[in-house]
């Protein structure tokens, strides 16, 4: 072995390039092949998200109470793009590549929120944003639109369901958030969600979204109960960042003129 | 030259690298929480433990010394990295939920601690054996772990209920210690306990003994 040295810089050199070589061909190779597969897998979990927002899929499974599949229960549902200052449909931009939270974050499509009106602590709100809506016979049944907002540790994403009258809270589910197993992870909690379906969400005289998450609800005869959801104990935070972020994004700055719109042509 | 069965099987009770290496204990209060986040873990590690000890015992002759442990973990992030995207691609709501912890498989005690101590110094047939007893050693007790804190904390196995929860309108009170990860800690110390009760020549030598209290019997 006199003549191969193995801690030469030479050779140092060598086994360095060559592993890098190796590593980096098989990493990029099984990247690229499974590519495909991955993204399949991304949008078929987001239809997932959508349905379970909508109370159209059941939580724990993958296909409905009468065993239709993802793909078929989405099919009902089309996607629009929506200029959410305008509240009017964009026909020029693909929805399929569409991404409203990456575009939150280009200033060129996003405007930069104040402290008083940014409630849900998200900095800057894309122009362009996705919805999703169900029609039966032409009429609309459901529509979902995208929330997010700040909790305690983290940024909460979801889903947020509107029943036809688009006054009345179909679901709400969120697939991403950093909260506290237990406590504010209680978000996910079954139970708790079921509280969310018949909730009134725009205020009948002023017209302003007015969800409120309570310790303690009012008497089922007080209207104002309807605008109630139980908070959740020891979630304090969670619980702020939830209502903030129902409010924010059906209010003015959310999908609030585009709701407006849809209520005036779907009562006519 | 050991013995091949010896080096498969050795890790799994008698020199196990949780219970008396006390290594890799990070991923095993993580992933614990429920049975198949922890199946498909195990299965993680067994696959990069043992490609790992097999791909640096086939270089070890020819790797420089001073750049040695780079290029271990070089092979261990690419092995990584591979199970991750095959995880995306097939399991993808089980990788959602294992999250970080597969990418930190790279920094698991055991991978780097067997490719260091063993792979290099070994052929690749028994390094890789090595590779796979340990894996499986550390396998074992993450099982056990999921097997506690799953029915216990949550009242499920694999998903399936099998306590049915007084929140979900049955009768057990869950225990939500069991569902933080400090609790995996008094689970292995059980477990490292047990063990050593009953194969006694793990129970280390103290390191000195405790002179007796001198002011005690000044006092008396």
């Amino acid at each position: 072995m006199a003549e191969f040295d193995k801690d030469s810089l030479r050779n140092t050199f060598i086994v360095a390039l060559l592993l890098c070589l190796v590593c980096s061909v098989i990493v990029s190779g099984i990247a690229v092949a499974l590519k495909p597969q991955q993204q399949a897998n991304k949008a078929l979990d987001q239809k997932q998200n959508i349905l379970r927002a909508a109370g159209l899929l059941p939580q724990n499974s993958n296909v409905s109470e009468d065993g239709r599949t993802v793909n078929e229960l989405f099919a009902e549902f089309s996607v629009h793009v929506v200029d959410l200052e305008t509240g009017e449909y964009l026909e020029e931009i693909d929805a399929d590549s569409f991404d409203p939270i990456r575009a939150a974050k280009d200033p060129a499509m996003s405007i930069a929120l104040s402290a008083e009106q940014d409630i849900a602590t998200l900095r800057r709100r894309e122009n362009v944003s996705l919805v999703y809506i169900k029609r039966e016979e032409g009429r609309l049944a459901k529509l979902v639109i995208p929330v997010r907002g700040y909790g305690l540790w983290g940024t909460l994403f979801g889903y947020l369901a509107l029943d036809a009258d688009l006054q009345t809270i179909s679901g709400l589910g969120f697939y991403s958030h950093r909260e506290t197993p237990g406590l504010g992870g209680e978000v996910d909690n079954p139970r708790w969600k079921q509280t969310w379906p018949g909730v009134q969400l725009f205020d009948l005289e002023s017209g302003e979204p007015a969800v409120q998450l309570v310790k303690r609800r009012l008497p089922e005869s007080n209207p104002g109960s309807s605008y109630e959801v139980d908070a959740l104990s020891g979630a304090t935070f969670t619980t702020r960042g939830v209502q903030n972020l129902v409010n924010f994004w059906t209010g003015d700055l959310g999908f609030g003129p585009f709701i407006a719109r849809l209520k005036a042509t779907s009562a006519t | 030259m050991a013995n091949r069965t010896e080096v498969l099987v050795d890790p799994i009770f008698n020199n196990n690298p949780i219970a008396l290496q006390v290594l890799g204990i990070c991923s095993a209060l993580a992933v614990t929480i429920s049975m198949s986040q922890t199946l498909v873990m195990c299965a993680a590690v067994i696959f990069v433990t043992t490609m790992s000890n097999l791909a640096v015992s086939l270089v070890r002759n020819r790797v420089p010394t001073n750049i040695r442990i780079i290029v271990q973990m070089t092979i261990i992030a690419s092995l990584v990295i591979v199970v991750d995207q095959v995880l995306q691609a097939v399991a993808y709501d089980i990788s959602k939920s294992l999250s970080v912890f597969v990418g930190l498989i790279i920094t698991n005690c055991i991978v780097m601690g067997r490719a260091e101590a063993f792979a290099m110094q070994n052929g690749p047939m028994l390094s890789a054996l090595d590779g796979l007893g340990n894996a499986l050693g550390y396998s074992v007790i993450l099982i056990g772990v999921a097997l506690i804190r799953e029915p216990l904390g949550a009242g499920t196995l694999m998903g399936y209920e099998i306590l049915p929860t007084v929140s979900n309108g049955g009768w057990y009170q869950s225990n939500g210690m069991l569902l933080l990860s400090p609790s995996a800690f008094f689970i292995i110390g059980f477990f490292i306990w047990g063990i050593r009760a009953w194969k006694s020549e793990q129970v280390e030598e103290p390191e000195y003994e405790i002179a007796d209290n001198v002011q005690y019997r000044e006092a008396m």
